[in-house]
């Protein structure tokens, strides 16, 4: 094989994670065992499975089409602060205990108004259409923002293979849960599992994006492994992860947030800095790393693309 | 009256001095971690969230001094009242920094929009307001020129202060309310205390006045 091309990895190339982790349970042994030396502290750290070690695998992929020029957001911040409530509240939360969650085998049922039922594995998936990175603007309802190289492909690729009956309006979305591996979810004051809808055109649209891994990788865990959406016009909670069912439905779904605040979460959530949330501004923006906020963009810069979808409607009653 | 060490203890100047410093670590903490450039991801949501915490938890300190003063028979812990309170004070004026600095840009317009159109803002921004007359007030000068009765009903402030502390903090959080929950209770049995205390005295006053001979001249 040349050597500046890369392999071609597919899902099964992935270290399967009890040998993954094995390992690492084997050189932290290592670690204890010759570290008698060592004070208390180092030993707890060698013992307890490092916050930076994520175990994803490299993917092959092509630059996509949407690119925006600016600065990505560096990998340990997006990997370190965000928000996955299956996991805990804090920002941090997701990166130290999503470590551990089993994303192997997986599978993503596509079902309801559909001609096509079926349930595709990941490795299916990955198959489906040439893998993109695609960088995005990333606009979190909470006022922060980042800047990610999404791998992954449009939504509508799968949807056109499930092909959607006349009946079909809306898209339901479904994570995964299980609160053996996500003890933490019991506290976050959410119901489970999370679900998240789009409009049919919305999900179709070549923008919405069948995520699978960012910065040149799969996803790790805490990011919504293996695979998620990214909707960049919306406020990050519609970007629902770690994916187990796509349903496509006559009348609007259901989303989670909007269940736990209806006035503080609407179905659309467009990212709109003329709609304040009712409890703080959405004028405004911190990028993180930026000390000061800045602007935030109608549609979170994606106005161009989609404004059309929503001609004639009131963004303010549809918030 | 408690043993003589300790009350050699909380007497003397050095316990002082060192509170002092011990108040000050999660101060200088933040300063190394800004140093160190160990602030997280976002920086200034985590000056922002732990200013505000140390701010609750020193209210709360305040707060504990009488009920335990009172329920250990220890008077002289009076004397780490004013620190904790200005502690708390200190505390919340960098809270208040970072809000106006990085979120309003040092802009006064935007600030009083804000204070006004948003609850959380506004409570928070109240709970802020009514300790600079403690803290101004806050020496012995100025116990003496308002006189011990005027001078404690201002600073009875305290507890609007700290019912503030905790609803800004409830309202900010999405969905998950453990932590403000938890300032609320502690916040609770502190005033709940003082409630209860104040009507044991009333009682004993009552009981004591009932007990007590007529004395007054019959006329």
């Amino acid at each position: 094989m040349p050597p500046d091309r890369e392999p071609k990895l597919t899902w099964k190339d992935v270290t399967p994670k009890e040998v993954y982790y094995n390992r690492r349970k084997f050189l932290a042994a290592m670690g204890l065992a010759g570290a008698a030396a060592i004070t208390g502290r180092e030993m707890w750290k060698l013992a307890s499975p490092p916050t930076t070690v994520e175990a994803t695998a490299k993917l092959s992929f092509t630059p996509g089409p949407f690119n925006t020029s600016e600065k990505v957001t560096p990998y340990d911040d997006v990997t370190h602060y965000n928000n996955f409530y299956e996991f805990g509240t804090d920002k941090g939360d997701p990166a130290k205990n999503a470590q551990n969650f089993r994303t192997s085998p997986w599978t993503v049922s596509v079902e309801g108004d559909v001609k096509n039922k079926r349930k595709y594995s990941m490795d299916e998936i990955l198959k489906l259409a040439p893998l993109e990175e695609r960088i995005y603007r990333h606009r979190c309802v909470e006022a922060w923002s980042i800047v990610v190289p999404w791998i992954g492909f449009s939504l509508n690729a799968i949807l056109k293979l499930a092909e959607p009956s006349p009946k079909a309006k809306f898209v339901a979305f479904e994570s995964y849960f299980d609160r053996s591996q996500m003890p933490q979810a019991q506290y976050a004051g959410i119901p489970f599992p999370y679900v998240e809808g789009l409009r049919l055109d919305e999900a179709m649209h070549p923008l919405t994006m069948l995520t699978v891994g960012m910065y040149g990788e799969t996803l790790p865990n805490q990011d919504g492994a293996p695979v998620r959406i990214n909707v960049p016009w919306k406020y990050g909670f519609k970007s629902i992860k770690s994916i187990v069912k796509i349903k496509l439905v006559g009348s609007e779904p259901p989303t989670t947030w909007n269940m736990a605040a209806p006035n503080e979460y609407g179905f659309y959530s467009n990212v709109n800095p003329h709609v304040d949330h009712p409890r703080w501004s959405q004028a405004k923006e911190r990028r993180l790393g930026d000390i000061f906020r800045r602007d935030t963009l109608m549609f979170n810069g994606y106005g161009d693309q989609v404004a059309s979808m929503y001609a004639g409607m009131d963004l303010r009653k549809n918030f | 009256m408690p043993p003589p060490a300790v009350r050699k203890i909380l007497t003397s100047k050095l316990t002082k001095a060192l509170l002092f410093v011990v108040c000050l670590v999660p101060f200088f903490l933040l300063c190394w971690r800004a140093f160190t450039g160990d602030l997280g991801p976002n920086p200034v949501e985590t000056l922002q969230h732990t200013t505000g915490d140390w701010t609750l938890r020193f209210l709360i300190f305040t707060l504990s001094i009488t009920p335990l003063r009172k329920i250990f028979k220890l008077p002289d812990l009076i004397r780490f009242r004013r620190m904790l309170g200005l502690f708390a004070f200190f505390y919340v004026s960098l809270h208040f920094l970072t809000y106006i600095g990085p979120d309003q840009s040092f802009s006064l317009t935007a600030m009083w929009k804000d204070v006004f159109k948003r609850p959380f803002i506004t409570v928070g921004f109240l709970g802020f307001v009514l300790l600079i007359p403690l803290a101004l007030t806050s020496t012995a000068g100025w116990i003496r020129r308002l006189g011990g009765r005027r001078w404690q009903l201002l600073h009875r402030a305290i507890y609007i202060t700290a019912i503030a502390g905790v609803i800004h903090y409830y309202w900010l959080v999405k969905s998950d309310v453990r932590k403000p929950v938890e300032y609320a209770f502690f916040v609770g049995v502190l005033l709940v205390w003082r409630i209860g205390d104040w009507l044991l005295k009333k009682r004993d006053t009552i009981a004591a006045s009932a007990r007590a001979p007529r004395t007054s001249p019959s006329n």
